[in-house]
């Protein structure tokens, strides 16, 4: 059976020590048997590592910083696709969501370009700042959360959150806070990044397993494996982690996705505390960047989320291995300067 | 030999993070005209800076808001929040468009008499009405939109040496799921304070009549679910106030808030791209009333105070670079010859910037400076814009809602408002101030009319 | 005044600067005054440079090549003879 070819777009190129999950995906869908796909990458800034890993990443544009709006995201794309003729893009980070989400109706109707992603309303609903009352709606234990909107509001909570406490910025970014003091200052620092409001969380203490999943947006879960984390960098980011066994937690996330209708990939990040309870602490709205891992373990779930995006009849997963580690490496490449001065002054590579 | 056209020296260290001009054109694409007007020539007529209002573009937006609800639901009024925007000729597009008048004083009271509505097409919501306001407004029969027990009080003093009955509404605030709540206007819906003034008001038949419910929950709101919230609340009022007192409550007005396509300071994604739709929050709310059970026959009227969402995107500000400066840490300064006083509303919102005429692809990260001899006179704390030179003009846009009632006369004076009608006709509907309005309000002591230097 | 001899500049207006790794982007006028510069030009040369082959007034040129310069020195680019 010869591939079927396709082209996409694919952000998230930052390969960095705090990885976006772009080159993950883009390994994921390079290793399908059904696909020969040709990557687009999509880049913010010029040094995103992927830009230059030519033979994962066939062309690289750079595009407009979210903050820049729908209006330039489109424009940009427009010009693009007049080159490339892309079949779909896989968005992947959190920050460009929901300008993704936004223009998703009239890329497909205006370009054919598809996307697979939650509608705004499920993407809204798994904010942070609101996850709790997702927790509540979605049959699924949510630390107790609130939101602030200026850090002196962190004095007013005494009654109800004992220390230590986590402080969330709206996109990235916790720190956990031992005293209000410190508290303040996180709320200082991280609302200068992300705004407000910053989302103060109860600490549960236990061991942080994660899950990657993906939805077919009808209450179907397509794939989910368990990872836990073995070895943490100093940003918090697994740097090896191994596949897990874990009924309960495959339970968990299948009623997550299915209650929610989640469409696209997710990550779920749960905490097993010391009585053995499962809480969600988030819930990302894309892949993960160890979501390689999935393919190690059997189901390759980017190229799953491919074929959905494409109409294509997806049947969900029923196993994986368990016992599958990731273990990651950096890694210098050479790269010339004219290379460097083509997608800065061009914006292409 | 012809000469190259020139473009100032600019050079930019690459990968400094955030610059990526790439696919941003739409941000600093220049808009020469406004209405098919011109800008330089819009300048060249009425100065620099002026304020543009395009009429059509009022109009525009108004048949918008009025589909959304009237398709959705049978009964809906609109009534124009005079603070917004309370130039005679805008309110009049308004009022020709059939809304009614929305007043927070007796200043902008007698605006609107003025303007010619009738009495009982104004609503009188607001903390501060004095008891001679009272009388004016009972005896022309607007809609008192009590505020406090002290002013029912009041009005019951009033009432009790007139022969005429006032039409009464409270408004009511409340939990709506959004921060911050604003809790300082009218009575408090969960605490019961508003079923308490209900019955106050109700234990006086023959002063007054309760007609309506009114709150108004926010402004710029960005949720158009917490308009559910307060749809059922009010509804959740009225029909208690149907069981205990057999009365029908003829409206309810839910007040204004709805967000216009502003970017908020702080905001990470732009304003235009997470607002609701004016259906969102028409949907929101008709299908909570329309959903409550009311009868029918009893099915209240909706009144909608909708401000900046109706005119801000109608007014752009003109105005010119008067200087371009370096910051001692190497970041680019510009100049306006407009600033907070005239453009109060920089305050809290990072307004879109165009240049008014074509430039090279290069752009730099610049400060927008005012005019005043003032730090806060601060346009835009951090924006990209081509490279501007003395003398080059821009537009400032969606500058419509509270910047022609909240500017203020500081260190200088405020400019020209020209309205652009339907066929594209200019019109001043606000003169310049000079030296002489403002001199003119003052008076000299005599012992202070000599100076001798 | 003298600008980095081995600065390379590329037709589109990027330059390196091999002695810091440093590269940026300028334009067109800005790439014409560093070729002078690196040509060991005199502040007065490159105005009257500049004002031959460009439509723009000396009084400005002046003012805009004083900016430059001073961003050129922030970046390290240009450094004073006697240094
Ligand atoms: C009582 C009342 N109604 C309506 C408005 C208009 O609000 P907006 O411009 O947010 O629509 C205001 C504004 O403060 C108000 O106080």
């Amino acid at each position: 059976m010869s591939k079927k070819k396709v082209v996409v777009g694919v952000t998230g190129l930052n390969n960095i020590d705090s990885p976006g999950p772009g080159i993950p995906v883009i390994r994921a869908l390079k290793d399908s048997e059904y696909f020969d796909v040709r990557i687009i990458g999509l880049s913010y800034e010029t040094l995103e590592p992927g830009i230059y890993m030519h033979d994962l990443v066939d062309k690289t544009y750079q595009i407009p910083m979210p903050s820049a709006g729908t209006s330039s995201l489109l424009e940009r794309i427009q010009y693009i696709h007049s080159i490339e003729k892309l079949d779909c893009i896989i968005p992947n980070f959190d920050a460009e969501l929901h300008n993704f989400i936004k223009l998703s109706p009239t890329l497909k109707k205006d370009y054919q370009i598809a996307t697979f992603l939650p509608e705004l309303e499920q993407f809204e609903s798994r904010h942070k700042s609101v996850l709790f009352e997702f927790g509540e709606k979605n049959d699924v234990k949510v630390p107790f959360a609130k939101m602030i909107f200026s850090p002196s509001e962190i004095y007013q909570l005494e009654d109800k959150f004992t220390y230590p406490l986590v402080v969330k910025g709206k996109y990235y970014d916790a720190s956990i806070a031992s005293t209000p003091e410190q508290a303040v200052s996180y709320v200082n620092k991280i609302s200068a990044k992300w705004g407000y409001p910053i989302i103060i969380q109860e600490f549960v203490s236990g061991n942080e397993v994660n899950v990657t999943a993906i939805g077919d947006g009808k209450g179907k879960c397509i794939g989910a494996i368990p990872m836990r984390k073995l070895y943490i960098t100093d940003k918090g980011k697994a740097w090896a982690g191994v596949s897990l066994e874990d009924n309960q937690l495959i339970e968990i996330a299948n009623r997550v996705i299915a209650n929610s209708k989640w469409r696209g990939g997710c990550e779920l990040e749960f905490i097993k505390s010391n009585k053995g309870e499962y809480y969600l602490l988030e819930m990302n709205p894309r892949f993960p960047a160890w979501v390689y891992l999935s393919v190690g373990c059997g189901q390759n779930h980017p190229e799953a989320l491919l074929k959905m995006a494409l109409g294509i009849d997806v049947k969900a997963f029923e196993s994986y291995e368990s016992g599958k580690l990731f273990i990651r490496y950096a890694y210098d490449q050479i790269v010339s300067l004219s290379e460097f001065e083509k997608i800065s002054t061009f914006g292409e590579l | 030999m012809s000469k190259k056209s020139y473009e100032r020296p600019y050079i930019q260290k690459l990968n400094t993070g955030t610059m990526n001009k790439f696919g941003t054109k739409t941000e600093y694409a220049p808009v020469t005209a406004i209405e098919g007007v011109p800008v330089k020539k819009l300048i060249a007529d009425y100065g620099s800076p002026v304020f543009v209002i395009s009429e059509r573009q009022i109009r525009k937006t108004y048949h918008e808001a009025v589909r959304a609800f009237k398709t959705r639901y049978p009964k809906v009024q609109f009534a124009w929040s005079y603070k917004t925007n309370y130039l005679n000729a805008v309110c009049n597009i308004f009022h020709q468009e059939g809304s009614w008048a929305e007043v927070v004083s007796m200043y902008e009271y007698q605006k609107a008499i003025q303007n010619g509505v009738p009495g009982k097409k104004i609503i009188f919501n607001g903390p501060d009405k004095s008891i001679e306001d009272l009388s004016i407004a009972v005896d022309n029969e607007s809609l008192i939109h009590i505020d406090h027990l002290d002013e029912l009080y009041l009005l019951v003093e009033l009432l009790e040496n007139k022969k005429k009955k006032a039409r009464v509404a409270i408004r009511v605030n409340m939990d709506t799921g959004i921060y911050p709540m604003w809790d300082r206007f009218g009575f408090n819906y969960e605490n019961g304070q508003a079923w308490n003034a209900i019955n106050k008001i109700m234990s006086h038949p023959e002063l007054m009549e309760l007609v309506g419910l009114h709150c108004h929950i926010g402004t710029y709101m960005l949720s158009a679910n917490a308009y559910s919230v307060a749809a059922w609340k009010l509804s959740d009022l009225a029909m208690n106030i149907q069981l205990r007192y057999e009365k029908t409550i003829s409206y309810l007005d839910l007040g204004g808030g709805f967000a216009s396509a502003n970017t908020l300071k702080g905001s990470y994604l732009q304003g235009s791209d997470i607002i609701p739709s004016v259906d969102d929050y028409a949907e929101a709310i008709t299908s909570t009333l329309l959903n409550f059970g009311f009868k029918q026959e009893n099915l209240p009227t909706l009144i909608l105070e909708t401000g900046r969402a109706m005119i801000d995107d109608a007014a752009h500000l003109l105005g010119s670079v008067i200087a371009i400066k370096r910051l001692s840490d190497g970041r680019r300064s510009i100049v306006m010859d407009f600033g907070v006083n005239i453009l109060f509303t920089a305050f809290w919102y990072n307004h879109k910037i165009s240049p008014a005429q074509e430039f090279s692809h290069h752009v730099e990260d610049m400060v927008v400076y005012g005019p005043l001899c003032m730090n806060i006179d601060c346009v835009r704390e951090s924006v990209t814009l081509p490279l501007l030179n003395r003398g080059d003009n821009v537009v400032v846009h969606r500058v419509g809602a509270y910047n022609m009632t909240q500017w203020m006369q500081f260190i200088t004076m405020r400019p020209k408002v020209v309205l652009i009608d339907m066929d594209g006709k200019t019109h001043i509907i606000r003169e310049n101030e000079t030296l002489d309005t403002i001199n003119q309000m003052e008076k000299m002591p005599k012992h202070l009319k000599s100076i001798n230097l | 005044m003298y600008v980095n001899k081995n600065l390379a500049i590329s037709d589109t207006g990027f330059i390196f600067n091999p002695s810091t790794g440093d590269s940026f982007s300028t334009n067109e006028v800005g790439k014409f005054i560093i070729d002078l510069l690196k040509q060991k030009k005199s502040k007065e040369e490159i105005i009257s440079q500049i004002v031959l082959h460009f439509n723009v007034d000396k009084v400005n040129a002046d003012k805009d090549l004083s900016d430059f310069f001073a961003m050129l020195k922030s970046y390290q680019l240009m450094l004073d003879e006697n240094e």
